[in-house]
């Protein structure tokens, strides 16, 4: 299955939105943030690819700021 | 043994701290935000949902917006120094501790103006006596929630008007205030609260934190600390985001897991039910001591214009005596002296002896409250 995966300014909002995407009912997970993305924050949430704009919805209506990226492809 | 030290720090804790944080250690030893792996997530975790439970407890909406600190002198100096800039006006209140006007006196020294609006003799503050002195305009205004001497609240949300028509942030010390009377920023109209989690939050020591209401421009609080975030990595400048520009360093997470342990009892238990505990043992200890010969009360007469401290002295004998006999005697502990407030004291008309102070919590109860002016009398007498 094709993932997303959503980048954060800090660690706080990257759990904060964890918290909003299980309590909305996504299927999303904390993984370390992949290296060709970004370095910026250490964890990142990934999501399942077809899921990209309710994630993006519930993070928007949580004020949360994020970039939505498809996850790289695993070497 | 009997403490009545809650104003300096509570004991004990409900039993849940001490199990919240030892099951930090055991089970979420992680450095949050700093790594992807597990424990780290574990750790970030507990400490994001402290900070979530703490935005919702305070009234405000965005949890980034609850800075964890060290302690409340810690926030005090991360909110003062880090708002007011030489040239700059400052008003506060004649019931200040120093954790507040030790900050000021050495701003005032880099050119910042304090302005201290007297307060009365039994620790309250006139919110006209605050419009008067903020005509002039002013930047901040600081005030003490309750003293930590007398126990007096202030009326915040009465000061927070004249400050604000002033064109002055309004940043309140709630370190004798918060979990023990309810605090909604908005409500209030205050713009930043420094809070300690030792205290009426039931935590553990080494806890604390500022919190930013909603509608504060987070551009004007410059960072006190810099350094390692765990976010932005790649710069060396500080990041503009929150609670990162503020919390530089590794968190205190098992420290914030008791913390959070602390509040979650005191959900369970009610606000208004450990008030209402409170007031009842403050009213019973007020009309005790002042049945005793020589004992001079300070403070308001109604139990319910005060947190849960009584300050007292008793004639012909210094705190210190008074002090050491209730601890070596009659195993009650308290705290006397200058409680870290000369200003308060000044106020009052007790610096610079200071007072006996008798500061009870949650689960002292009306029988030990009996023992305590039972062995004030005994001293008296003796």
């Amino acid at each position: 299955m094709k993932h997303g995966v959503v980048l954060f300014h800090t660690t706080s909002a990257a759990l904060r939105a964890e918290k909003l995407t299980v309590r909305a009912g996504l299927d999303v997970k904390l993984v370390p943030t992949p290296r060709e993305l970004s370095s910026d924050c250490g964890i990142a949430l990934r999501f399942a690819w077809g899921e990209a704009a309710r994630v993006a919805n519930v993070l928007a209506a949580g004020a949360v700021e994020h970039e939505v990226h498809p996850m790289p492809e695993q070497g | 043994m009997i403490y009545l030290d809650h104003a300096a720090t509570s004991w004990p804790k409900p039993p849940g701290v001490a199990a919240a944080m030892a099951d930090f250690l055991a089970t979420a030893g992680g450095n949050p935000g700093r790594s992807g792996h597990r424990l780290s997530i574990a750790a970030g975790r507990i400490v994001y949902d402290v900070r979530e439970a703490l935005a919702e407890w305070f009234g405000v909406a965005d949890p980034m917006r609850v800075l964890f600190a060290a302690n409340g002198t810690h926030a005090l100096n991360v909110a003062i120094q880090g708002l007011l800039r030489p040239g700059q006006r400052v008003v506060t209140g004649g019931m200040e501790h120093n954790s507040v006007m030790r900050p000021l006196r050495h701003l005032q020294q880099q050119g910042v103006r304090v302005d201290v609006v007297p307060a009365a003799a039994d620790g309250s503050l006139a919110p006209a006596d605050f419009a008067v002195a903020l005509h002039r305009g002013a930047d901040l205004v600081v005030v003490n929630h309750a003293s930590n001497v007398t126990g007096t609240i202030a009326d915040v949300a009465a000061i927070a008007r004249p400050a604000h028509a002033a064109g002055a942030l309004l940043l309140v010390d709630a370190a004798q205030t918060a979990g023990v009377l309810p605090i909604d920023l908005r409500a209030l109209g205050v713009d930043l609260l420094a809070f300690t989690g030792h205290k009426g939050l039931l935590g553990p020591p080494g806890t604390g934190g500022l919190v930013l209401a909603d509608g504060f421009d987070r551009t004007r609080l410059e960072p006190l600390m810099r350094g390692g975030t765990g976010s932005g990595s790649e710069h060396e400048y500080q990041p503009a985001d929150l609670p990162d520009r503020h919390e530089s360093g590794t968190p205190n997470g098992v420290g914030i897991a008791g913390l959070g342990a602390g509040l979650a009892w005191l959900r369970e238990r009610g606000l208004g039910a450990v008030r209402e505990h409170e007031l009842q043992l403050c009213r019973r200890l007020r009309e005790g001591l002042a049945a005793i010969p020589g004992v001079r009360l300070f403070g308001p007469l109604e139990a319910e214009s005060c947190v849960a401290v009584v300050s007292f002295v008793l004639e012909g004998r210094s705190v210190g005596e008074v002090g050491h006999r209730l601890d070596e005697q009659h195993s009650v502990l308290c705290r006397v002296g200058l409680h870290c407030a000369p200003a308060a004291h000044r106020s009052i008309g007790t610096f610079p002896a200071g007072t006996v102070r008798l500061a009870p919590g949650p689960f002292v109860t009306m029988a030990q409250i009996d023992t305590v002016v039972a062995a004030v009398a005994e001293i008296a007498s003796s």
